[in-house]
Parts: structure tokens; sequence; C-alpha cells
């Protein structure tokens, strides 16, 4: 398995500079250091020899790929690509172009996306585990037709909707929670537990059509056939066989989007006021931030790729048929 | 008992035990305080303000931050020699730490004294004397801490030393000291020293004597000194002389301009010109501190009535009363009027009455609105979008606001800002600039054909006046009514202004050489182009309101909407035919509208803020008559002059001035919109035990719809159990 997992992160290193190089690309096809420098040093009384002192403060003074001006192996290592790639590779993320640390930054942002994205991903797995369950259970029945229904409308609808109608509902008209803001410590859960909520809410549709799918497609198997014609009941045949062998597929999708948790959620953090990962990659793109926008498009790309190493993994831990080589 | 039975009744049972849980819990809550208050709660009746930023500020050393965002708390901080009176209206500057205004000196090129009544045109120089006040002390900061000795503590720190320190509470000791004219020196020092890139460099280089050569100087001495740690050392500005600034003394300094400049006190009423101590710049300048983001843009240090003990940009920033702080008092003079209005009820009170404000990061504006209707700001904008919710005209045209604002007490205040919106022709295009009788009554066309007033209607809620030049109310040589208007668009028919009609614009345009929209010579249809950086919904509304206005006189307009780079890309260039654009007073002088349209400050070629273009050789000649003159007769008159030129030439489409509408708490009092000062924080007071009833009025949790939540899951639950228990009981074939 070591042997693997070396090999996959060796293929992550071309699939990295691929995602760096697009990066800066698409960033500078639409900034030029110009506009960035502009942008920063504000719209009144800037003057060309300001713009040209922050481009060279903060490095934007070099050529993006090819520097004609350089020597030899200069050509390419005196640029702006390799001076900025070369430090991500190595995990120091710099100072963004307002001279704040990005690595503490992120250090301190993350933990209000974890508040966040941690009980969602928790209790919105849970939730859609029972409802999918009881759909499957009420097969056939209004219920089960009922919570398709449901499920289909609920996935339907933009989570800007749930966000706006919960803050209205819970916040505004019954007055049970903050309608937006954080706090540290203990003090943060009255302004979690709504984001929280429209996080699940907003995930039960596609959640519990997905499970079901995936516990149908169990529930029609022949060792579950067996199960039932030992007289088991048809809790005890969910529970205890249809249930695990449907973590399996469960499991990878749950996986493979742990890392990513860290990041945050754009729309959440922004609308709830919550300072997190979500909200900084967005103000970094307002702001035209090319430092922050670099780091977190690269590290967003690593979280992804290590999400699907833990997949192929977390396979060889629930199916012990599949073999990593 | 089977194990399903089991299974429904524990399920059944949990839920039950939640019911009652949850009921618990409310009522325990309910008891105690709102559910929904997003501070805590020993917070509720304390003196503090509780206000919301949208924005947050990327700046907070004076010598760079020149955004409205950032003023709000720099010049909380920070302390200029001079302010704005806070009630005195047109704006009056007034000593701050200074003892007294400033009277300049004038000399001639030789350096002899000049009478205060010489010509302009004789003055090389005027000298600056200020004198500031004794006794003013710093706000608490490691950077004065000193031990027992008299040593400094921090400000020879090695990386060891500063060890796992990421804050500046790190710092476990802190002192102060008196302010002396030194710092004021410092601080103009550092605005010439080319990397803290000031934005006011280009500026002052211009009337500072001395202020370019120190510049490089400066540099160059920065650039021989030996790297410390990869990165430029610290230098120590006060031993670089400027010609023209100079610290005669331990209270005293002055400052030499070129020639005759009035407007350079309201410059120095900026917080570019607050003082910085040099024990400040050092201390950040040491090894290691970057590293851990302690930085003068992050910690301030300064004078006035507010300190920065919270520096969380993406939630809240706080600040607190400085225990330093000088005596300074609540103004006792004001407007006629303002006794009335129970603005002179603290006169002659200590500042400042607040003790702590808290910002708070709002992003999104429907929280910011609800929060504020919940109590939880002490102020609020309106949004567009609740405008009919809070405003209403009375027959006569006043706003007021509704009865249900009405009933929480909530004021509405409301006042024009120092501000033009306005659309811009290039002058360089071929088709709508230049200065032909043709290009003239073409521009005249258009801007008669675009109704500003319905603009501000449907756009702006009626928060705004018309514009007829470029001056506006509130500023010098402004004239309001008939006096003011501009002939060639606007009529005056019983003292009222009224847009001339259409026909004159479609008479206009045929004299132009377009009759109906096209081209006499060609016959082809006149074509315009909108440059614009404004996309998305409300945008579109926009643009197709432009369309229809140019329809009127049979003009296509072609929208051409781009991003702000590339927007301003254009303007720089020069590629850009009719434009939007705008433009907020940095200080109550007319010079500082009157240069949007001075030829050599022309955005082409010249780099500067003239976006239009316009170079008129005798409103250039009259701009520098007028901008070194004292406010009077004489500079009235040629600002009339100026204005009728533009008026004829017709470079800008007059836009409006914004009307600003700002809702308080009943609970905040001595509000008065004073668009020059941004330190007005100082002179707000609140009741807080009003707040806290009326919070406790306004926020009682309702929970009845939980439990009603809860009975529809148990109905739910009751058939599913019912199915469940037919579907066990139902024996197989």
């Amino acid at each position: 398995m070591i042997a693997y997992i070396i090999r996959r992160i060796l293929y992550a290193i071309p699939i990295l500079i691929g995602v760096n190089l697009l990066t800066f690309a698409l960033f500078f096809f639409v900034n030029s250091p110009n506009d960035m420098a502009r942008l920063h040093l504000g719209v009144k009384r800037v003057t060309p020899q300001a713009i040209a002192e922050w481009k060279a403060e903060h490095g934007y003074d070099q050529p993006l790929f090819y520097n004609a001006a350089a020597a030899g192996a200069g050509k390419l290592t005196h640029t702006l690509f390799f001076q900025r790639s070369v430090k991500l590779f190595v995990f120091d993320f710099g100072r963004s172009d307002d001279g704040r640390d990005i690595g503490s930054d992120i250090r301190q942002r993350m933990w209000p996306s974890l508040a966040i994205q941690v009980p969602t991903l928790v209790l919105g797995l849970a939730v859609c585990i029972s409802m999918a369950l009881m759909t499957v259970f009420f097969r056939g029945t209004y219920l089960d037709a009922t919570g398709v229904v449901l499920a289909v409308v609920m996935m339907s609808i933009s989570q800007l909707f749930y966000v706006i109608g919960g803050q209205y509902l819970f916040s505004k008209v019954l007055r049970l929670v903050p309608i937006s803001g954080y706090d540290t410590g203990l003090s943060a859960i009255k302004f979690v537990i709504l984001p929280i909520a429209v996080g699940i809410v907003s995930g039960i549709g596609l959640g519990v059509r997905l499970n079901r799918t995936f516990f149908l497609e169990e529930s029609g198997k022949d060792y579950v056939r067996t199960a039932r014609a030992k007289g088991l009941s048809e809790i005890r045949v969910l529970f205890r066989h249809v249930l695990k062998n449907a973590m399996i597929p469960i499991l990878t999708g749950v996986v493979v989007v742990i890392p990513t948790l860290f990041t945050g959620s754009l729309i959440l953090e922004s609308f709830f006021g919550i300072p997190g990962l979500g909200s900084y990659l967005i103000d970094a793109i307002r702001a035209q931030d090319f430092g922050i926008v670099h780091v977190m498009v690269f590290l967003g790309s690593v979280l992804y790729i290590v999400g699907l190493i833990l997949t192929d993994i977390s396979y060889t831990l629930v199916d012990p048929r599949v073999r990593l080589g | 008992m089977s194990v399903p039975h089991r299974f429904a009744r524990r399920a059944i049972a949990a839920v039950v035990l939640a019911v009652i849980l949850l009921g618990l819990l409310a009522a325990m809550h309910a008891a105690r305080s709102e559910w929904n208050d997003p501070y805590p709660a020993r917070q509720a009746d304390r003196n503090i303000l509780y206000a919301a930023f949208m924005e947050r500020p990327k700046r907070l050393d004076p010598a760079q931050a020149y955004n409205e965002n950032e003023y709000t708390f720099i010049s909380e901080i920070y302390e200029p020699p001079f302010e704005y009176q806070y009630l005195l209206r047109p704006y009056t500057l007034v000593p701050l730490t200074a003892r007294a205004m400033p009277v300049p000196v004038y000399l001639d090129r030789h350096g002899r004294r000049l009478p205060a009544d010489a010509p302009a045109r004789r003055i090389a120089y005027s000298v600056y004397t200020i004198h500031i006040r004794r006794g003013i002390m710093y706000q608490p900061a490691p950077c004065f801490a000193r031990d027992a000795s008299g040593h400094y503590l921090y400000q020879s720190l090695t990386r060891a030393q500063l060890g796992g320190i990421r804050t500046i509470a790190g710092f476990r000791h802190t002192g102060t000291r008196e302010l002396v004219a030194a710092d004021y020196v410092y601080e103009i020092k550092r605005l010439a020293s080319p990397w803290v890139q000031s934005p006011l460099f280009s500026v002052l280089s211009h009337y500072i004597v001395g202020f370019r050569r120190f510049a490089r100087t400066a540099a160059r001495i920065r650039a021989a000194l030996p790297k410390v740690d990869g990165r430029p050392p610290y230098v120590d500005l006060s031993r670089i002389p400027m010609a023209g600034v100079k610290v005669l003394g331990r209270y005293t300094y002055s400052i030499t301009v070129h020639g005759k400049y009035p407007q350079f006190l309201y410059w120095m009423a900026m917080p570019f010109f607050a003082p910085m101590p040099p024990e400040a710049d050092h201390f950040f300048s040491q090894p290691g501190m970057k590293s851990r983001d302690l930085t003068l843009n992050w910690y301030p240090v300064g004078t006035g009535p507010y300190m920065l003990t919270v520096n969380d940009p993406n939630r809240q920033m706080v600040l607190e009363r400085n225990p330093n702080y000088h005596p300074d008092f609540y103004p006792r003079r004001g407007e006629p009027g303002d006794a009335q209005r129970g603005l002179l009820k603290d006169a002659g009170q200590r500042l400042p009455f607040i003790r702590r404000v808290v910002f708070s990061l709002e992003r999104e504006q429907i929280p910011y609105w609800d929060k504020f209707l919940q109590g939880y700001y002490d102020e609020s904008a309106i949004s567009t979008e609740s405008f009919n919710q809070v405003v209403q005209f009375s027959p006569g045209g006043e706003a007021e606001l509704t009865r249900s604002m009405r009933a929480k007490g909530i004021r509405l205040v409301t006042g024009v800002a120092p501000s033009i919106y306005y659309y811009g022709f290039n002058m360089l295009d071929p088709v709508v600039g230049g200065y032909s009788q043709r290009a003239r009554r073409l521009r005249r066309a258009i801007s008669i054909a675009i109704n500003i007033g319905q603009y501000i209607s449907i756009f702006r809620n009626g928060r705004g006046l018309p514009a007829q030049g470029p001056l506006p109310p509130g500023i010098f040589g402004y004239e309001p009514g008939c006096a003011g208007r501009d002939p060639y668009i606007y009529d005056c028919i019983g003292g009222r202004l009224r847009r001339k009609p259409i026909a004159v614009a479609r008479r206009l345009l045929a004299e132009a050489g377009y009759p109906d929209g096209r081209d006499a010579r060609t016959g082809k249809p006149l074509l315009l182009y909108y440059d614009t950086y404004q996309t998305g919904p409300e945008a579109k509304a926009n643009m197709d309101w432009m369309r229809k206005e140019f329809r009127k006189l049979d003009i296509q307009l072609v929208v051409r909407a781009t991003d702000y780079n590339r927007f301003q890309q254009k303007m720089r260039h020069g590629e850009e035919q009719i434009f939007s654009w705008g433009w907020n007073a940095d200080y109550p002088d007319p010079e500082d509208f009157l240069f949007l349209l001075y030829g050599p400050n022309s955005e082409v070629g010249g780099n500067g803020e003239n976006s239009a273009n316009y170079n008129n050789p005798r409103y250039n000649r009259l701009f520098n008559r007028m901008r070194n003159m004292e406010n009077g007769p004489a500079r009235e008159a040629i600002i009339r002059r100026m204005v009728s030129m533009a008026q004829r030439d017709a470079p800008w489409v007059w836009g409006f001035y914004p009307k600003e509408f700002r809702l308080y708490q009943a609970w905040l009092h001595n509000v008065k919109p004073n668009y020059m000062a941004t330190n007005s924080l100082k002179y707000l007071r609140i009741d807080p035990a009003l707040r806290a009833r009326d919070r406790r009025a306004w926020n009682r949790p309702v929970i009845w719809p939980l439990w009603v939540v809860l009975a529809l899951l148990a109905l739910l639950v009751l058939p599913a159990v019912l199915v469940y228990r037919q579907k066990e009981r139902r024996s197989p074939l």
C-alpha cells in the first residue's frame, strides 16, 4: 500500500503544476499587475511611480513566465511563476498583497469553517441515512412516495433560498438565533446553529435520493433475500445487512469531501458572517489578491487529491476484497 | 417483545424526552435574555456603541490609508493638528492638538517677508508654524514601555525574545509619552519615504519644499544600509533633514510650501498629517515583527479618543476609550436650529461619551438591516430594497419615516454629501469631444435628453439633487436655485428649475448635424458608445434606461460593459466615448472639484483626475488664479465664470449630488452628519438603559412554532408506526 501511496503522490505533482499554471494564466489574463496595484493603492491620486513601487515591493515587477532579460536558467527561474510556485510546493504560503502571513491567516480561519462544516457533514449524513432507510423500509407506501417527492423538491431549491428563508424565519420572525455573526469558544454555538441547520436541510434532498438508491440496490441482492428467508425482521435486515454493505459507496462519497471541509462554504460563510476560509477566498477574489487566490486554489487541489487517496485507502478498510497495488 | 417493537418504543420515548428537554431549555433561556442577541449578555446595558462595516479596511497606517472604510477607524485613533468643527456649516477648521490655527507667513523668492495681502504671484513660499498643546499623551503601547532604569523594553528585540508572540497583546508591558512636534515632522517624512507608498506623495511633492529631494536622499540611504534578515533595515527619518519641514521647539514645528496654497490647511486636517512616534515606527520595523503580522498597518498608535483593542477585520473591530486622552470638549457653538434639535445639550462636556465601539463585519445587506431593526446596530444606512419600508414622501415632497419606524423611535437624518456623480464625454473623441459649436450642441442635446431627475427617482428613491455644475452644495461658490442653473439645460419657471423640452434637444441635435439622429452628410444613424464597468441585473435596468433616454433623440446607444480593470485602462488611454464617474470631496474647497476639469490634470497624458480630458485654456488660466485665492467676492466671481464656461462647453452631463439618508436609534444622541469630519464618534452619546429595554421588547423569542413543529413530527411518526406494525403483522403467503 505504501508503494501505491507514493505513486499517487508522485502523480499528484504534475497535476498540481498544471493547476498552478492554469491559476496563473487565468488570473493574469483578467488582472494585470498594474490593475492589482491600482486596486490596492486606491482610485484617487495614484501615480505611475506609486504603481511601479508597489509592484517592486510585492514582486510583481518580474515577467510572468519567461524572463528574456535574464541569463541561462534565470530565464525561467527569475519569473513570477517560478518564484511563487516553488515556495508553494514546500508549503511556504508567503504573504498576501496587503502584507499578511497567509499561512497564519489560514490556520486562524480554518476553525470557524470546520465549526460549520464538520457538524453539517456528520449530522447531515446521519439525517440523510436515517431518512433514506425510512423510505426504503416503507417503500411502495405513501410515506416512500411523499419522501421521494419531498427530496426532489428540496434538491431543486437553491441553497441561497434556505439561507435567506432560514434567516427570515428563525432569526427575524421567531427571534431564536442571531441572524449572523460569530464568536470564539462556546459562545460560537448560538451563531453556528442556524448555518449548520441550513447546511443540513439544504443537503437532505440530494443525500436522501442518493442513499436511497444505494440501499435499494443492496436490498435487491441475494444475501438480503436469504436473510429475509431465514425470518429476520425488516429492521434487522436493513440495519445489520443492507446498511453495512451500502456503507461502501456512502463512505467513498464522504471521505473524498473530508479534506475539503477546511476550505469552508462560500455561501454560508458570506451570509452568516462566518470568518472562515470560504469568505477568505471571496474577499481575496474581490480584492484581486493573487497571493491568497493562488494559495487557496493550490490548497484546494492538494486537499482534493488527499481526499481521493484517502478514499482509495478506505476501500481497503471496508472491503477486504479490494487490494491497492 | 420483538426487536422492531422495542425499537419503535425507544424511538418514541427518545422523541418525548427530547421535546421535554427542549421545552425546559427554551423556558430557561426565555427567562434570561434575548436568544438572537449577537453580543455577550453582560454587555446588554453597557455604554457601548454598535456599528457595522461592510468592507474590511486594508491599511491602518495613517500615511497610507485613504479610503472611507479605513478612516472610520484611524480618524478616531490618530489626531492631526486640526479638525472640522462638528456642528458649524460651512465646514470650519478648528485646532485639535494645535493651540491655534496658524496664520501663514508669505515670503518672496529671496526669503523676504511679504504682507498678508500680497498678490499670489509674488509669493514664493508660505510658512505655516504650528504650536501644539502640551501634555497630550499617547495611548498605552508596548513601543513606549521602559524598565525601571528608563531603558526601552521592546526596542531592541531579538527573535528569541519575540518567541511565540503573535499579537500586540503578547507584550506584557506598555508605556506612554507626551506628544511632541517632532512626531508630526516624522510623519511628514514618512509621507515622503518611497517605501511607505503614501497616496499623497505626488500631491505633496508639488507643494512641500524639499519633499522630493528628501525622498531621493532617504531612498539612497536605505539602499546603502545592509539588509537585516533579507529585508531593508529601519531608517531613522528624524536624522534626515527636509528643507521645508522643521522642528522649532518641543511643541512647535513649521512647514514651508511653494507659493500660496490656502488649501494646505485642509490636508493638514487629514490623518496623513497625524503624529507618528518614531518609537512606534522603529518598534514595528524590528526583525521578526512583519513575519508575525505585527505592523503599523495592524496596530495603530495614536493620541486620539479611542484605541484599537480588537483588530479582527474578518469579524469584529473594537475601539476602546483611550485612558490617556487629553481634555477635549463638546462644542458650544452650532448652527441656528442646533439647540432646538438638542445638539447643544452636551455643550462643554468632556469627550468622548462612549466607552467602547464595536464594529462588526456585515458582508450582506439583509442581516445588517434586520439587526438594525432588532436594535443590535445603533445606526444604519437605507438600502434601495428597504427604502419603501422605511421612508415615505409627504405631499410637500419631504422625506419622512413610515409609521412602523416612528413607532420604534427611529430617527431619519438626511444631508447632501459634498460629492458629485456625472456622465462624462471624452473630449478627445472625434464625435462627442472637441470644442466646436457642433460638438457643444451635440453634448447639450444629450444633456437635455438624459433626465437626471427621473434617474434619481427610479434608481435612488429620490436621494439626490440634480446637479447644475461641478460644485456641490456646501462648497464655496455653489449657487442654489435658479441663480446657479445651467442655462443651456434648465429653464427657470416660477422660481423653479425645469429641464428644457426634448424639442430643444432635437433642434440642437439637428444644428449639430444629426437631424432625427442621423448624420446629415452620410445619412447614417448616429451611434454612440457608453463605457461602463457595471454589470448584473441592477446595471441592466440602468443601461436600459440610458438607451431609452438616447432614443428620445433617435440616437442609438451601444453599451460597452467590461470589468473595472479594462474600464480604467480605456479611461487612461482615452478610448472611451461616454462614461459615468464620481468624486467625493477631500476637503471643502472649490479647488477640489474645479480641478476635475483642469486641462493639465487630464487623465490622458497627465495621469490626473480630469477623466473627460477637458482642456480649455481660459478655464485653466482662471483655475490657476482661483486656486490660491482666499474665499471672497473676487474668488466667487472667478468661480462663476469657470462654472459658466464648463456649462457652455458641457464636458459632463451634470449628474446629481447624492443625498444621504441615515437612520439612528432613539437612544443615540448628538447625531449630525458632517461629511468632512471623520472623527465624529467622540461626540455621540447613547442611553444604554433605553437600548436594553427596547431590545428586550423587540426580541422576545417566539417559541410556540417549535411546539407545533414537534407535534407535526409526532403526527408524522404515528402513521409510520402504524404502517410498520401492519407490515410486521402481515403474515407471509
